[in-house]
């Protein structure tokens, strides 16, 4: 059963890599990326479920603790970035990265 | 129950990748924003099928009712143009290389793992109660926490400036 949850985990993973790869528009990129925490969030979870926990951890629960954390800084990160995207567009009239070259010599 | 819980798993399992491929292929936005919601639920699912109740609330509350409306709005928000829509040929190839290759990676890792370390015995689960996880959270985690609103504030004030006109 562990080894299911962890496929699942990886596939949901890949789509959201493949996601960043595939698409120019700068939101769904931000979109899979969360779709990666995810999937890397349902790891630490099912790993807590179906292994024995270390002799020398203080309580069998941290994992889900961590994985608190985890959503709390994606959400604090989503903020953040749709703030960066917000500014950006007012310069540059477009969500497209394709638009964001200045670098490319 | 056992046979109960696999059924869902794989009811859940199946709707979440579903959704995840139709949520990165949809050129409209506020589609591919609706297939993230079911990605989110889904997920939450298979939080409470891993005994996990307190994370499938609180990915029910802070990303479908937060992370995904903050999406929807900055969406709506945003005049999209066309061409940042459209998903192209190569797009698509880069995606589905991606997609391949990393899918096997992981997959090739997870089964060697299964292989060498057969399933061990499941620790006696039970239910875990919300209890039990914000006792953790506020004895042996307490600095981590803080730290966390400290994060949030920052974001918080980082936000502020960064959306101030000029």
């Amino acid at each position: 059963m562990l080894t299911d949850y962890l496929i699942v985990s990886g596939v949901l993973f890949a789509l959201g890599v493949a996601g960043v790869a595939m698409r120019r528009n700068i939101l769904v990129m931000l979109m899979s990326v969360e779709m990666c925490l995810n999937a890397a969030n349902l790891t630490v979870v099912a790993l807590q479920r179906y292994m024995p926990p270390h002799p020398e951890s203080v309580s069998p629960y941290g994992a889900q603790v961590m994985t608190l954390f985890v959503i709390a800084l994606a959400a604090a990160e989503v903020a953040v970035g749709l703030a960066l995207i917000v500014a950006l567009f007012r310069v540059k009239r477009s969500t497209s990265v394709e638009q964001l070259s200045e670098l490319k010599a | 129950m056992e046979d109960f819980n696999r059924i869902l798993f794989w009811v859940f399992s199946t709707l979440m990748l579903g959704s995840g491929a139709l949520a990165i292929t949809r050129a409209h936005l506020v589609n591919a924003a609706m297939f993230f919601i079911q990605v989110i639920l889904c997920m939450a699912g298979l939080f409470l099928l891993l005994d996990a109740q307190f994370l499938a609330l609180i990915q029910v509350l802070v990303y479908a009712g937060s992370v995904v409306v903050l999406f929807l709005f900055v969406i709506m928000l945003l005049d999209q143009r066309e061409e940042s829509k459209r998903v192209t040929t190569g797009g698509m190839l880069a995606g589905g290389i991606t997609f391949a290759s990393l899918t096997a990676l992981l997959g090739t890792i997870v089964l060697q793992h299964a292989k060498t370390n057969p399933d061990a015995a499941l620790p006696a689960g039970g239910s875990v109660g919300l209890r039990d996880v914000v006792r953790t959270l506020f004895t042996h985690y307490l600095l981590p926490f803080e730290m966390t609103a400290l994060v949030l504030l920052a974001a918080m004030v980082g936000i502020v400036v960064l959306s101030r006109k000029r």
